[in-house]
């Protein structure tokens, strides 16, 4: 038995957004820092 | 049943055609097992020195330090995927396996390393951003570039690379160096050779294949296994050091006598050992696990020994 071969373009389209949102979360939480950092700093 | 895959696979000795990088090859790319022992390190660093800093900018610091790490492991591996690929232990690294172009993990190293350098400096304090700069330098051009290939003392001097994080985590609370700081930065250096010679020995088909200069390719197993021996005295003698200088107490120099001392027995097995056959060499095996172990367990009984004590 063999199973059908996966679509390249689907599979870098899944790659694509899966980088766009740990990019999306990473500055998130970038922001959050700059923003703890900005308060230690004026603390 | 058989599954077609997109994947390219490479043998080994052979650098695949790169496709689209997962986000995990990424993390891959800054090697997260070593992180985990340059961050405690760093950590252990920080909580050690006299003074504190606010939560935030500690984080941040220990934060610097992973990404500084993970640039310089970054970097390694774009230098190093044509040995990386003659390795079954590195041949599925993102770059030798082709899920990664090495331009994009070039700028994915340079990019962190920056960005990690100039983070430090401007939230925490200049001296632990040059010290971090240095650091990350020293292992991509003193270490990988310039000493791994040529001379089978890269890792004895590369070692200084992996010790620059307790000096980092100190330098980022205090903004000074001091003797303290100094002596973790010398055991961290003088624990390398032995922690890594045990690797090699029982790893040393992979690094000749590799034409890597490792010490028993380059030396033999009898060499190397004498100077496993021969580096665990003075590491002993300075991971004990700051409990007689007062630099510590008792609860730091208890544990570190006597892990040390399980650390020389067991390096004295290497040395004892004539074996030949990589598959077994457990005195090796163990002496490189435990290595690990006793590297965690001295930081963290400096740690506990300064908040219990002070």
């Amino acid at each position: 038995m063999t199973t059908p071969l996966r679509d390249p373009d689907a599979d870098i389209r899944r790659r694509q957004r899966s980088r766009a949102k740990v990019m999306a979360l990473i500055l998130g939480a970038l922001v959050i820092l700059f923003y703890a950092i900005s308060i230690a700093k004026m603390s | 049943m058989t599954t077609a895959s997109i994947q390219p696979q490479s043998a080994i000795g052979q650098i695949a055609e790169p496709c689209l990088a997962d986000w995990r090859d990424f993390v891959a790319l800054t090697k997260p097992r070593v992180l985990t022992l340059v961050v405690f390190t760093g950590l252990c660093g920080l909580l050690s020195a006299p003074t504190s800093i606010h939560p935030v900018l500690a984080f941040t610091a220990i934060l610097c330090i992973a990404l500084g790490a993970g640039a310089a492991a970054t970097l390694n591996q774009w230098y190093e995927a044509d040995i990386d690929a003659l390795m079954k232990r590195t041949a599925n690294r993102p770059l030798p396996a082709g899920r990664m172009d090495r331009q994009t993990a070039l700028h994915f190293g340079v990019g962190l390393g920056v960005f990690s350098v100039l983070l430090m400096g401007l939230a925490v304090n200049i001296l632990s951003a040059v010290i971090l700069a240095v650091s990350i330098l020293f292992y991509v051009v003193v270490y990988t570039v310039w000493l791994k290939r040529r001379t089978p003392q890269n890792i004895v001097i590369g070692g200084a690379a992996g010790a620059f994080p307790a000096l980092i985590g100190w330098a980022a609370v205090t903004g000074r160096i001091d003797l303290l700081p100094v002596l973790l930065f010398a055991l961290v250096f003088l624990w390398t050779p032995p922690h890594f010679f045990a690797l090699a020995l029982f790893m040393k088909s992979d690094y000749a294949a590799a034409g890597v200069p490792m010490m028993p390719v380059v030396a033999g197993r009898r060499a190397t296994r004498a100077q496993v021996l021969l580096y665990s005295l003075p590491m002993a003698a300075v991971a004990i050091a700051p409990w007689p200088m007062g630099l510590a107490g008792v609860i730091y120099g208890g544990i570190t006598t006597v892990l040390s001392l399980i650390f020389i027995g067991m390096a004295a097995q290497v040395a004892a050992s004539r074996q030949d056959d990589q598959a077994a060499m457990k005195p090796e095996r163990r002496l490189f696990a435990f290595s690990i172990l006793y590297l965690f367990i001295v930081f963290g009984a400096l740690v506990a020994d300064r908040m219990i004590l002070a």
